[in-house]
């Protein structure tokens, strides 16, 4: 059963772009990866989803329940945490928590325990005192303590050191083995490689891509430069290749499939100098910008 | 509704409400304490306030009044009142949802399993009781005060009341336009100068139109709409004009619904 559906939703701020017609599924009890550049589109998805803006047109479903008539219903098994975490600055820490536990039907005091200590939460300063890490993590505490049956994540993990982005990670993948799906959005690759099933690429608010992760990573592209005399552009024309940039006697290329094949092209040529490397985030969205 | 919401919104208004309460109380005590030495007086200062241009005396809400009379000293005291009211009401009705989205809590509570339509109720019922509370004391007050003070000077029950509930929807007036501004704006980042604007403005549209005279501008605005000294003088309402308050003040309202159950809540940035 698909947790999330997303048809041709599309959203426009008067003439300035959000998303245009999105289409996904996020299947029960997967962690989807939703990444993309800043301004791509992504908070702009997760906000339709809880009913925060509306849609200019297409449609959404969360448990299979329309988004736009059914939000209060929907709402009340998700979990969300925001990219920014803002908080009624005069409240204490206990109290929000308190309050937040209030929308739903569940006595939440036990689990509220439970996270804050396992985040190391100060349960009894004022929200104005924290640092924005701090704030964070109050942010999480808050969006898993009604034990929600899906979560969105928002580049969760900005703001946390890394020991405590470590504990975040464990704890979404325990409730995720306890069968919560999760909806994570991020610009690090990285993060959503370790984490997630399957991931949507957003870019420009458009789906570039939607694939598993394992194909992802089969595919995944690398970053080939070879520096050997007398190449041309036509040394490595082998399916695969892309972005084929020749400057005296070095090529640069992105390849993406067996890289076996580059490989044995390279053992035919008398190189200098070779290297193969993972592409940066940033060159992966550069060539889905083509 | 949804009680959380309307006890937190009556927790985060309380040292507001006891402010303005505490303000009105000082001011009304202050105010009515000098009457019986005032009222001794009285034919002489009508005398001298006789001597004034009437247009001077209208800006100042002093047209035909009495001052030597309970209510109509009274009268006079209510316009500061209304003014008081009208700043109070508006900065609740400016900051209803405004807040949240300027302090950025606007997502953490629409996120929440609630619907817009319970928020804005449970929002709009924590206001009318925080005005509710605001009135009531100045209420008693104001009628403690007129026990103690008006000496041998006889007093009307029921206008007192026509002005005590002439108040309300005053109040409900600067509320709901307040309320349906800050929602046709894109995004109001301070909440005081709207309304002080809207107070102050409706204020002096009142008192300018007393020395401009024919122009018919006062009829928007709710001070005449409640204009204490008609109210004494006649011992009743406008009635077309207080008609019209209450109409734009429903209008306003419903606007406010509509609009706000269609926001995009302004994301961060």
């Amino acid at each position: 059963m698909s947790v999330i559906e997303v048809n041709n939703l599309t959203k426009y701020y008067g003439k300035s772009r959000g998303i245009i017609e999105v289409s996904f599924n996020v299947e029960d009890g997967e962690i989807f990866g939703f990444i993309g550049p800043n301004g791509a589109g992504k908070s702009t998805t997760i906000r339709l989803l809880l009913s925060l803006i509306h849609p200019t047109s297409g449609r959404a479903r969360v448990f299979g329940k329309d988004v736009v008539t059914r939000g209060p219903e929907i709402r009340r098994d998700i979990g969300y945490l925001p990219s920014e975490v803002y908080y009624y600055e005069g409240m204490k820490v206990r109290d929000l928590l308190k309050y937040s536990a209030s929308f739903y039907d569940c006595d939440c005091t036990q689990r509220i325990q439970e996270l804050s200590e396992l985040m190391e939460l100060e349960m009894n300063r004022r929200i104005s005192d924290l640092s924005y890490g701090n704030k964070k993590k109050v942010g999480i505490v808050q969006g898993l303590l009604h034990s929600p049956k899906l979560l969105f994540l928002d580049e969760p993990t900005a703001g946390l050191d890394p020991l405590m982005q470590r504990k975040f990670f464990d704890l979404i993948r325990k409730e995720n083995a306890r069968g919560v799906t999760v909806f994570f959005s991020s610009h690090i690759l990285g993060e959503v490689q370790r984490l997630c099933t399957r991931v949507g690429i957003i870019r420009e608010g458009r789906i570039a891509e939607i694939s598993d992760i394992r194909t992802l990573q089969q595919n995944n592209y690398k970053k080939v430069r070879v520096e050997a005399e007398g190449l041309s552009a036509l040394s490595f024309d082998l399916p695969g290749v892309t972005n084929l940039q020749a400057e005296d006697g070095t090529l640069h290329f992105f390849f993406k499939g067996d890289i076996n094949a580059v490989l044995q092209k390279i053992s035919t040529l008398q190189v200098s100098d070779v290297s193969i490397e993972e592409p940066t985030l940033e060159e992966i969205f550069m060539h889905y910008y083509e | 509704m949804s009680a959380n919401i309307y006890l937190h919104e009556l927790r985060t208004r309380l040292k507001s409400v006891v402010t303005w309460s505490l303000g009105l109380t000082l001011l009304i005590i202050f105010y009515l304490s000098i009457f019986p030495s005032f009222s001794e007086q009285a034919a002489l200062l009508n005398e001298m306030l006789a001597k004034f241009p009437p247009q001077l005396l209208a800006a100042f809400g002093m047209g035909n009044i009495d001052l030597a009379d309970m209510l109509g000293f009274y009268g006079f005291l209510f316009i500061f009142i209304q003014l008081c009211l009208s700043i109070q009401a508006s900065n609740y009705g400016f900051g209803l949802v405004s807040i949240e989205e300027s302090e950025l809590t606007a997502d953490f509570l629409l996120s929440k399993p609630v619907s817009r339509w319970q928020v804005m109720n449970s929002k709009l019922l924590a206001t009318l009781t925080s005005l509710g509370i605001t009135d009531v004391i100045f209420w008693l007050v104001s009628f403690v005060c007129i026990l103690i003070f008006r000496g041998s000077h006889a007093y009307e029950p029921r206008i007192l009341l026509l002005l005590f509930a002439g108040g309300v929807l005053f109040q409900l007036f600067f509320l709901s336009v307040g309320l349906v501004i800050s929602l046709l704006v894109r995004r109001v980042r301070s909440v005081t100068p709207y309304a002080l604007g809207l107070g102050f403005g409706a204020y002096i549209l009142n008192a300018f139109s007393g020395m401009l005279g024919d122009v018919k501008l006062e009829l928007i605005t709710p001070f005449r709409h409640f204009d204490p000294n008609y109210i004494v003088s006649h011992a009743a309402y406008d009635t077309p004009l207080v008609l019209l308050n209450v109409a734009v003040s429903v209008l306003a309202l419903v606007a406010s619904y509509w609009l706000y159950i269609r926001r995009d809540i302004p994301a961060v940035s």
